[in-house]
């Protein structure tokens, strides 16, 4: 592993040229709609342009290894993949139609159910969307307090990763443990907002409550023996001959390529293209920790495995730096038109009530105008655009989810790879399908 | 002597008319299209035959990457649209976000697409990545981006009809029944 200042940010757009001609000349992605690719599973008779024999097979959408139902069709040829798509749409549910239906008070219930296994970051990023179009600035301490519990979730996301990847490639017991950490870091999220997943926690404004009582112990509790545990991964399976013999080497794809693709988060940093838009265009107070971006060196699926490894001991490092400097204070911006009034003052003014009654009744508005506002979650750059009209529901919420762009990358790294890899390429891109069909 | 003169009078008037055009269009202009929004969330608003270019030119700047690509149906929209003089707005808009990692900036190319022609150049040969969003967007909008290598429906079945993201989208309900509980009497 190397940090940022080592290797030079390189491409040009000769290469970034190269790069398309390459994926074009590649042919890698199978051109078939849902329903070709049922009618003509099975054998393929060879061609008379020189095609050999054949095979379309669906993996998928129930194959445990897809994380949810992710299909995949695979042009085979013997056992080696030639060509390959994936077929999403399966969990689609139109929540950016159910968006513009809600309030934007009401429209964190709804995006945090896209990334369920990062819910926080959709919720930072609607937030941040709407904050700009309302032109206001959040308490100090809410942006720490946001900071705080999406590193923690960034933390238990990639557990998720660690416990699916290793279960994925038979590393079974590694199951267990990742799910044993991820559950200590949700203990602490839900201690926090009440809810291990889907919190609802960040809203426009500031979050819906401030830390309880007892947070640094619970959050030490689930903390303090990460360190020692991510050691116990290392002698489990970065060190281990099977496991690297799995990984290494497979999946390779280069930082034009993702650039092109618009591949982003440890996918394009195992290129070894250090880009991660807390350091490059940050948001919140992420310009004032001291923490590295982990890149890798070959884009194989064993770089982006130990990117994600050791982003957890950076999440580590950077909820104490946190922790030692949580600023006291609102947790949420005393804006009346956009939050609703403490409990205990609509006991005592009447217009308290009022405003408390319209935000929960009618929603605040929000000024006119189009915005995109874009933060890190765990699998890359996570956006909301969405366009206002002055009322209290957006006009239109668009979530550009980094899963459904990284998908598209696999196809490039599974051509000419073995079907037995398929399974590794799926889970080293870690899509969730949540965010993918939305 | 007098001859000159004129000329260049004639030669001023011109510069003077250029002038107010460059006014009209706030002042702003990149590849020959309006430019709108503050530094952070910068629009250019090219026409729908030079978009393609303008999105090759961008990319040629230093624009490599296509972050995103989405469709907007403004049908119903509340609010005076805010566009820059010489755009007349159209139903749809597509809208992609570029971004120059190098100099670590953002800027959206936002297209006025009208409803009885919804078509609009792919730029899928330039930048990849935006195949699938190009099947997201005629998926749920309509809108048919020529030259796309993949026009095929992508969340939705292949047999479905109508665009599920437009606004006159009949929603549609499902009679739910409620039955009233057992009265105590």
């Amino acid at each position: 592993m190397t940090t940022t200042e080592d290797i030079p940010q390189i491409t040009d757009l000769d290469s970034l040229d190269g790069a398309i001609a390459r994926l074009v000349a590649d042919n890698s992605v199978l051109h078939l709609s849902q329903s070709e690719a049922e009618e003509r599973s099975g054998y393929q008779a060879p061609t008379a342009d020189g095609m050999g024999e054949r095979m379309i097979m669906n993996m998928g959408p129930q194959h445990p290894s897809t994380h949810g139902v992710l299909r995949i069709v695979l042009e085979l040829e013997g056992e080696v993949i030639i060509r390959s798509k994936p077929i999403i749409g399966y969990l689609h549910t139109g929540m950016e139609k159910t968006g513009e239906e809600l309030s934007y008070l009401q429209g964190p219930t709804n995006v945090t159910r896209m990334d369920y296994a990062s819910p926080l970051f959709t919720e930072l990023a609607f937030a941040l969307a709407v904050e700009q179009l309302l032109g206001i600035e959040v308490p100090e301490r809410a942006r720490w307090i946001r900071m705080l519990m999406c590193e923690a979730n960034r933390i238990s996301s990639h557990m998720l990763f660690m416990a699916t990847n290793g279960m994925d490639l038979g590393a079974v017991s590694m199951m267990l443990y990742g799910w044993r950490e991820r559950e200590e870091v949700l203990r602490f999220l839900e201690l926090v907002t009440g809810l291990r997943m889907n919190h609802n926690y960040i809203r426009p404004g500031g979050v819906a409550a401030d830390l309880p009582d007892g947070w640094k112990g619970s959050l030490q509790r689930a903390i303090d023996p990460l360190p020692e545990r991510l050691d116990e991964f290392d002698i489990l399976m970065t060190g281990q001959p099977i496991w690297r013999e799995r990984l290494q080497g497979v999946g390779v794809i280069t930082a034009e390529e993702c650039l092109t693709l618009g591949v982003t988060g440890p996918i394009l940093r195992s290129t070894g293209y250090a880009w991660d838009l807390r350091k490059d265009m940050p948001y919140l107070h992420y310009d004032e920790l001291d923490f590295d971006v982990l890149v890798g060196s070959y884009g194989d699926c064993f770089d982006r495995y130990a990117i994600r490894l050791n982003e957890i001991r950076e999440s580590i490092g950077m909820i104490r730096q946190i922790v030692d400097r949580m600023p006291g204070g609102d947790y949420k911006i005393q804006d009346k038109k956009v939050t609703p009034p403490p409990r205990a003052r609509i006991d005592e003014s009447m217009e308290a009530l009022i405003h408390h009654f319209k935000i929960f009744t009618e929603g605040f508005k929000v000024p006119a105008g189009e915005t995109y506002a874009a933060v890190e979650s765990p699998r890359g750059e996570l956006g909301v655009y969405i366009v206002s009209d002055g009322s209290a529901r957006p006009h239109r919420m668009h979530v550009r989810a980094p899963s459904f762009i990284n998908l598209q990358s696999m196809p490039h790294m599974m051509r000419n790879s073995l079907l037995a890899d398929t399974v590794a390429i799926v889970s080293s891109v870690d899509p969730i399908m949540g965010e993918v069909d939305r | 002597m007098s001859h000159d003169r004129d000329q260049e009078m004639v030669i001023d008037e011109e510069a003077v008319i250029d002038e107010l055009v460059v006014e009209q269009f706030q002042g702003e202009l990149l590849h020959g299209a309006p430019v709108s929004g503050s530094a952070e969330q910068r629009c250019v608003h090219p026409g729908r035959d030079s978009y393609a270019d303008v999105v090759a030119i961008l990319r040629a700047e230093g624009f490599w990457m296509c972050s995103d690509l989405l469709c907007v149906d403004y049908l119903g929209y509340g609010a005076p649209r805010n566009l820059p003089v010489g755009i007349d707005a159209e139903r749809f808009e597509v809208v992609v976000n570029l971004l120059d990692p190098t100099a670590r900036e953002r800027i959206r190319v936002r297209v006025q697409v009208p409803e009885s022609d919804p078509q609009v150049d792919t730029i899928s040969d330039l930048h990849p990545g935006m195949i699938n969003p190009e099947r997201e967007g005629y998926d749920m909008f309509g809108i048919f981006f020529a030259g796309n290598p993949d026009p095929s429906r992508i969340l939705m079945p292949d047999d479905w009809e109508g665009h599920p993201l437009r606004k006159d989208y009949d929603l549609g309900r499902i009679p739910v029944q409620f039955k009233a509980p057992p009265s105590a009497r």
